[in-house]
């Protein structure tokens, strides 16, 4: 009669000692969840966007569509030269900018300018835009994406810092649709 | 030699390998399955371990760092002595790998050795199908190059388009907001540890099944199988008829993957390494990004779907198709496994093929994507100018300088996004090249907005003259009546 009784003592052992496993399993998986979604969760909370200047305003002449560059707010030390993000200027008048972020709005590659025939033109899948960033034709299914802009002391900023994609448009426009 | 008896039997006292390795070695497989039909997954695995050879070599010098990597490339490329090879032995082990794991997969389907008892063999080899090409995307990203970056700029948009979780998983594929240094070390994590452990636990239980459930045998047309007596008859085959896996069946298996890593070395002392091509700056944007081999299908569906169907192929297409992947066991789990009596198999087989031929074969020309430069690169041939007024010649400019070349293709040269305008005189009347020009429509941007009433007049009358010599211009049937007194 005494071995069924061991038994089933051993086997409380077992269950407890499964349970505290399990618990412990647990209670580090939480912090390791955690670390991996740190981009996920650091990204909407904060938030990547920050106010970034793209210089004076004399740099980019009224009428024309020019590429600037900005170093992203959120870098790290190792990230070289791809923390160097491009983007077009457009000047139309006065102080009416449009500043279109370089990806294109199908699959984010990067849109070229051809000022003779007023187009933006993805190299990738063939999507192209007109100068105010409007869908022309190709497989987009909208117009480029646009950064909120402001000028403060004669210098054009944006508001930038994540890259946009087709999914992340909603949310952060501020300005008139289509934006990014 | 006694001495390497007594090392020998010291070490098997104690692992007691001997026994279970001499069983492996000599358990009986049917007499034909010892056909050059059956080398491809052994030569897959091969391949597998010259990749994990080259890339531990490899690992020595690359620098997973955004700032770094594609210089350490270079280095590997010009400087490290062989290193050139060794990348080159990497990147065509790579393409040799997908080919023949495709090509197994083809054979194992074709002679029905998915069906009972092997559908979890099957389950298992679908895992490492997609394993495989987890590898050739993430070993494309460490190739941090142009169309690395660029590539993943593809990778995050499609992710991004998953409802709801999307921007969530753009961050985590990105590591953070951009395509930076997060990135690439997140992609070397995947490509140098995670993967490649999955890989090698799952062609270990692929491995150890096809050992316990045998290998599977020559389909013979007419040969059924049953699930209630499938198992007793093969036993009862090789029972009688089988031969010793070694060395009947292990020497051609050895041959071909002997042949195979020859054809990986002369490739890549041929051709050798794979780019790296330009740094990834995403501040040079004079770039046309390209995928590699394997996935070009890809890049001609992306471009070729019409944008409305684009998102729900690309989210539902993948889950789908490996829905019945991973499916087909289980409906299709007994019966017919000759391909002679399985037409519907030899038709997938063929349709599949055919469909990624035919995408890959368009990638590589991409009619889809402007000739960036034609405008200025690829002049209008002289015959289309010679003998033309001067307002057609200014047309002709008025052609190459708004880029219409980028698109349009007149003789050999210029884009094929629109039709060639060699003989389009013929198709449209001048007004309707005026309509057209102006208003767009068909995929065609409108012109309006960048084209004065003068340039219009004289690029119409430019593209008026596109016709062939004997034949006559099209022609306004109604002003043509309307003119009649």
């Amino acid at each position: 009669m005494s071995v069924p009784s061991r038994f089933s003592r051993r086997e409380m052992f077992l269950k407890i000692a499964m349970l505290f496993n399990g618990i412990v399993g647990v209670l580090l998986g939480i912090p390791i969840v955690g670390y991996l979604l740190t981009p996920v969760i650091k990204g909407r909370k904060p938030g990547y966007e920050r106010w970034i200047s793209l210089g004076p305003i004399d740099q980019f002449p009224s009428g024309q569509t020019r590429l600037a560059t900005y170093h992203n707010p959120v870098t790290r030390a190792w990230d070289g030269e791809t923390a160097d993000i491009p983007c077009w200027v457009r000047h139309t008048d006065g102080d009416h900018f449009q500043v279109f972020a370089i990806n294109c709005a199908h699959l984010g590659c990067p849109v070229r300018w051809f000022s003779q025939s007023g187009l933006f033109m993805c190299p990738c899948h063939g999507g192209a835009y007109y100068a105010d960033g409007a869908r022309a034709s190709g497989p987009p299914e909208r117009g480029l994406f646009e950064y909120p802009f402001k000028i403060l002391d004669g210098n054009l900023h944006i508001q930038a810092g994540e890259m946009p994609t087709p999914g992340l448009s909603a949310g952060n426009c501020t300005k008139r649709p289509p934006c990014a | 030699m006694r001495l390497m008896q007594r090392v020998g039997s010291w070490l098997d006292e104690r692992l007691q390998l001997g026994r279970p390795i001499r069983e492996t070695m000599e358990h009986p497989i049917p007499r034909e399955t010892a056909s050059w039909f059956y080398v491809f997954g052994s030569a897959a695995m091969t391949v597998f371990g010259l990749q994990l050879v080259t890339g531990v070599l490899l690992a020595l010098i690359y620098v997973p760092s955004a700032g770094e990597a594609w210089n350490s490339l270079q280095i590997l490329n010009t400087q490290v002595t062989l290193g050139w090879f060794i990348r080159a032995l990497h990147g065509w082990g790579s393409n040799f790998m997908l080919a023949i794991v495709l090509i197994h997969m083809v054979q194992v389907f074709l002679f029905g050795a998915y069906k009972f008892p092997r559908e979890l063999t099957w389950t298992i080899g679908i895992f490492l199908l997609l394993m495989t090409l987890g590898m050739a995307f993430t070993g494309q990203v460490l190739r941090f190059d142009q169309d690395a970056y660029w590539g993943l700029g593809i990778g995050a948009s499609i992710a991004s388009r998953v409802p709801v979780l999307g921007p969530g998983l753009v961050s985590l594929v990105l590591g953070g907001p951009i395509i930076a240094g997060a990135t690439l070390s997140r992609f070397f994590a995947l490509h140098v540890f995670v993967v490649p452990g999955l890989l090698m636990l799952f062609v270990g239980l692929h491995l150890l099944l096809v050992l316990k459930l045998g290998i599977n045998e020559w389909p013979m047309p007419g040969r059924l199988v049953r699930r209630s007596d499938y198992v007793e008859k093969y036993h009862a085959m090789t029972r009688t008829e089988g031969v010793p896996f070694v060395p009947y069946g292990v020497w051609k298996d050895a041959v071909f993957s002997g042949v195979i890593l020859l054809c990986i070395a002369v490739c890549a002392l041929y051709f050798g390494p794979f780019g790296p091509s330009g740094q990834p700056d995403p501040r040079v944007i004079q770039t046309a990004p390209r995928p590699d081999f394997f996935f070009l299908w890809l890049y001609a569906l992306l471009s070729l779907l019409p944008p409305v169907l684009e998102t729900p192929v690309l989210l539902i297409g993948p889950a789908i198709g490996l829905m019945v992947l991973l499916a087909l066991p289980f409906f299709s789990g007994e019966g017919e496994k000759s391909w002679k009596r399985r037409p519907i198999a030899v038709l997938a087989i063929l349709l599949v093929a055919v469909a990624l031929g035919t995408f890959t074969s368009l990638a590589s020309d991409a009619p889809w994507s402007p000739v960036m430069d034609a405008g200025t690169g690829t002049p209008v041939p002289s015959h289309y100018l010679s003998g033309r007024t001067p307002l057609e010649i200014q047309g002709a400019l008025v052609f190459q300088s708004k880029q219409c070349h980028n698109c349009h293709a007149i003789g050999e040269g210029g884009g094929k996004r629109g039709p060639a305008l060699d003989v389009v005189a013929v198709r449209l009347t001048g007004d309707q090249l005026v309509r057209q020009v102006l208003q767009g429509g068909g995929n065609m941007p409108a012109y309006g907005k960048n084209l004065s009433p003068a340039q219009t007049t004289a690029l119409v009358a430019f593209l008026e003259t596109l016709h062939p010599a004997g034949q006559a211009p099209a022609q306004d049937a109604s002003r043509a009546a309307g003119m009649q007194p």
